[in-house]
C-alpha cells in the first residue's frame, strides 16, 4: 500500500529492503554512517545493519569507487554514496576505465554490479562545484548505466533495480528532489522490482507539443504544462528515467502525435542528453510529423553561479519552458 | 601451504619451470611482433621473473592477485594457460578475454587473477575492495596487488594504503620495483627514495627486498602473506628488480645505458641466480635445469602453434558485450 514519503525516505527504504533481502549489499561513503548522509539519506541504517555493511569511509573517492569495483567483481553488491556528484570527477578512473570496462575488457568474465548514487544539480546556493549535473558524461560511457529518477516512487524502484543489475548503475538523484513527497509503495524485496521497468514514461497526456526531461527537469515541465494548459496548449510530459539506455520509442510515438518536440534539462545543452533525444527523434519515423524543428531548453551555458539571480539564472525555469513551448506553437501557424 | 616451495627439489622445478616459461613466452612475443603477426603494443617482463614467481608461488588456491600492464609473468606464475594469454595478444576467440583486451588486460577470474590493469595504480583500490569482499564473506583469502614503482606516485596508491590500513584488509600491497616508470627512474620520481618506507604513514610494515633472487622473494611473500592471512592487516613489499627490455615498443632507451643493462643481465639476471643457486645447493642438477628449459621452449612452441590457429572473433561478438544485463533501451 503506497504511502506519502519523501524522495530521500524512498531512497532509505529501498537501501533497507536490498540490505534485508540480499546479504551481498553493502553501502560505503562519506559521512553515511553516524551522520546519515550529507542530505540525511542514509539516516537509521547504521543503528539497522551495523557498521561493517554501513561503512563510512575516509575522504578518499577515488579509493571509494575503486573499492566498490573489487568488492562487485568479487561477489558483493556495493551501494556507494558520493557526498555530492561532482566529487565523483576524482574518481573517474574507477568508474569510467575500471567499472564501465571490466566486464567487455576482461571477456565477459566478471561483471561489475555496483551502484554509485550521485547527489547532483543546482539551486541550492552550493555554486560551482556542489551543484553540477554531470549525467552526460556518464550515459557517454560504454559499459555505464545512468538512471535519474523524478518521483520518490521511481527513486525507490530505480535503485532497487539497479542494486539487482549486474552492470555498474549511475543513480542520478536532484538534491531538491530529496525533500519533494509523494506515494510510494515500499517493496517487499529486491526481485519484485524488474531491473528491465526503467523505460521512459508518459507524465502528463497532451495533444499539442511533446515535452521530454528527466530528474527534476520533469517537475519544471509538468508545472510549465500546467500554465500552458491555462492558455489552451495541452503539453505532453515524458519522463526518460534512464539516460542510458534510452528508451526513445514513447517519445517517438508521442512526436508522432503531437508534431512538436521540447527538450529540457538543468544541464548545460552542448553535448547533451537533449541533444541525443533531439537526433533519436529526427532519426526516426516522427521526422515526418515533425511541424517545427525540435528546441532545448537548457542549462545556461556556464558553470554554476553563487549569488542567487545568477543561479536562478543558469537553471531552467518554470517560465522558460512555458515560453519555449509558446515560440514552438506560435512558428507553424 | 604454498603451492610452490622452492626450498625442495620439486619445487625449485616449478618455480624454475615457470620462470623459463614467462621468459620464453616474453621472447615468443618479440619473435611474432618482428614477424609482423602481432599487432598493437606489450610491455614484457623479461628480468623480472623471480618475482612473479616467487610471490604468486607463496599462495594458496583461492588467493587472488591484481595485475600491472606489465602483467604476463604475473599471470603464468598465478596459473594461466599460456596457449590462452597468446591467443588473447593475437587477438583470437580463444584468447581470456576474446580478443577484446589484448596485452594489458588479461584477467585469469577461474584461477584467482582479477585482471592486468592498462592504468597505473588502476587495481590498487580494486585489491582493497577485493580484499574487503573476501573478509566480508569470511573467506580466508589474500590479495596480492602487483604495482610498479611509478604506481606509488599516484593518488590511488595513498587512498588504497590508507582504506586497507584503516580497515585492516587481508591484501600483500607487491611493489614490482624495476626502476623506471617508463622513462622516469625511481630516484628522480620519488620523494625519500623508498615506497617501502611509505607503508609506515599507513601502520603497514614495508620491507624492501632483492627481487631477483626467488628464493629470497618467495620467503618474504610467504611470512608477509602468513601475517596478513592471520589477521594482522595488510603489508607492503619492495621487491627491487630490472627491466631488460624496453617499456613498450616505442622505447629507444634513451634514459639508461647499455653498461647498466648488460650489468644486471649478466650479474644479477634472476633465472641465472635461480639455477646456480639451485645447483650449487643439490636442489637441481645440471641434466634437470636443461630439462626444464627444453620443457618450456617446447611448451611455448606449443602455446603459440595452437593460438594461431584460434579463429579471429566475430565482429557481431561485440553487440551487447559492454553489459552483462540488458544493453538496450526496456520497453516502457
Amino acid at each position: 500500500m503506497a504511502e506519502a514519503m519523501s524522495t530521500s525516505r524512498a531512497i532509505n527504504a529501498a537501501m533497507r529492503v536490498a540490505m534485508a533481502s540480499d546479504p551481498r549489499v553493502f553501502l560505503a561513503g562519506e559521512d553515511i554512517g553516524v551522520y546519515g548522509g550529507a542530505f540525511g539519506v542514509t539516516d537509521g541504517l547504521l543503528g539497522e545493519f551495523g557498521a561493517e555493511r554501513v561503512r563510512d569511509t575516509p575522504i578518499s573517492e577515488d579509493a571509494i569507487v575503486g573499492m566498490a569495483v573489487g568488492a562487485a567483481i568479487t561477489g558483493l553488491r556495493p551501494v556507494i554514496e558520493m557526498q555530492f556528484s561532482d566529487f565523483v570527477v576524482n574518481a573517474m578512473d574507477p568508474l569510467v576505465n575500471q567499472a564501465a570496462k571490466l566486464h567487455f575488457m576482461y571477456g565477459g568474465n566478471v561483471t561489475v554490479p555496483m551502484v554509485l548514487r550521485l547527489p547532483g544539480g543546482g539551486g541550492t546556493g552550493a555554486a560551482e562545484q556542489h551543484s553540477q549535473s554531470l549525467e552526460a558524461w556518464f550515459a557517454h560511457v560504454p559499459g555505464l548505466k545512468v538512471v535519474a529518477p523524478s518521483t520518490p516512487q521511481d527513486a525507490h524502484d530505480l535503485l532497487l533495480a539497479a542494486i539487482n543489475d549486474p552492470d555498474p548503475v549511475v543513480l542520478v538523484e536532484h538534491k531538491l528532489l530529496y525533500k519533494v513527497e509523494g506515494p510510494v509503495e515500499v517493496r517487499g524485496s529486491l526481485a519484485e522490482v524488474d531491473p528491465a521497468f526503467a523505460g521512459t514514461v508518459v507524465r502528463r497526456r497532451g495533444r499539442d507539443l511533446t515535452v521530454v526531461s528527466y530528474s527534476r527537469g520533469c517537475a519544471v515541465a509538468l508545472e510549465a504544462a500546467e500554465r500552458l494548459a491555462a492558455d489552451g496548449i495541452e503539453a505532453e510530459v515524458l519522463d526518460l528515467r534512464s539516460l542510458r539506455p534510452m528508451d526513445l520509442g514513447p517519445v517517438i510515438a508521442s512526436v508522432v502525435a503531437t508534431g512538436r518536440l521540447l527538450v529540457t534539462h538543468e544541464a548545460p545543452g552542448p553535448v547533451g542528453v537533449g541533444a541525443e533525444v533531439v537526433a533519436g527523434v529526427v532519426g526516426s519515423e516522427a521526422f515526418d510529423h515533425l511541424l517545427v524543428p525540435p528546441a532545448r531548453v537548457a542549462g545556461r551555458d556556464n558553470p554554476m553561479p553563487y549569488a542567487p539571480g545568477l543561479e536562478r539564472a543558469t537553471i531552467p525555469q518554470v517560465e522558460d519552458v512555458a515560453a519555449a513551448a509558446r515560440r514552438l506553437m506560435a512558428e507553424d501557424d | 601451504m604454498p603451492r610452490i616451495d622452492p626450498a625442495t627439489a620439486e619445487g625449485a622445478r616449478a618455480a624454475l619451470t615457470t620462470m623459463w616459461t614467462i621468459r620464453r613466452f616474453e621472447e615468443a612475443l618479440e619473435d611474432l611482433y618482428s614477424r609482423g603477426l602481432l599487432h598493437g603494443t606489450n610491455h614484457l617482463s623479461i628480468g623480472q621473473e623471480a618475482v612473479a614467481v616467487g610471490v604468486c608461488g607463496a599462495l594458496e588456491d583461492g588467493d587472488l592477485i591484481t595485475s600491472t600492464h606489465r602483467g604476463h609473468g604475473h599471470c603464468i606464475a598465478h596459473g594461466a594457460d599460456p596457449m590462452r594469454m597468446m591467443a588473447e595478444l593475437l587477438g583470437r576467440v580463444d584468447g581470456y578475454c576474446r580478443g577484446r583486451g589484448g596485452s594489458m588486460h588479461i584477467a585469469d577470474v577461474a584461477a584467482g587473477n582479477l585482471g592486468a590493469n592498462g592504468i597505473v595504480a588502476g587495481s590498487m583500490t580494486i585489491a582493497v575492495g577485493a580484499a574487503l569482499s573476501m573478509r566480508m564473506q569470511q573467506r580466508d583469502a589474500v590479495v596480492v596487488c602487483f604495482f610498479g614503482d611509478g604506481a606509488a606516485n599516484e593518488g590511488s596508491f595513498h587512498e588504497a594504503l590508507n582504506l586497507a590500513g584503516v580497515w585492516r584488509l587481508p591484501v600483500l600491497f607487491l611493489c614490482e620495483n624495476n626502476q623506471y616508470g617508463m622513462s622516469m627512474s625511481q630516484n628522480a620520481s620519488t620523494a625519500g627514495g623508498s615506497v617501502a618506507a611509505r607503508g609506515a604513514a599507513y601502520g603497514i610494515e614495508g620491507r624492501r627486498i632483492d627481487g631477483n633472487d626467488l628464493d629470497a622473494v618467495h620467503a618474504a611473500a610467504a611470512e608477509a602473506v602468513a601475517g596478513v592471512r592471520a589477521g594482522g592487516g595488510p603489508a607492503l613489499l619492495e621487491a627491487v628488480t630490472y627491466r631488460y627490455r624496453g617499456h613498450s615498443k616505442s622505447d629507444r632507451n634513451l634514459y639508461r645505458t647499455l653498461d647498466e643493462i648488460e650489468s644486471w643481465r649478466s650479474e644479477r639476471d634472476p633465472v641465472d641466480r635461480f639455477e646456480a643457486a639451485a645447483v650449487a645447493s643439490e636442489r637441481l642438477t645440471v641434466d634437470d635445469v636443461d630439462a626444464v628449459r627444453a620443457e618450456a621452449r617446447d611448451l611455448l612452441r606449443d602455446a603459440v602453434q595452437r593460438a594461431v590457429r584460434s579463429p579471429e572473433p566475430d565482429v557481431d561478438d561485440l553487440d551487447g558485450a559492454a553489459y552483462a544485463g540488458r544493453s538496450t533501451a526496456a520497453v516502457a
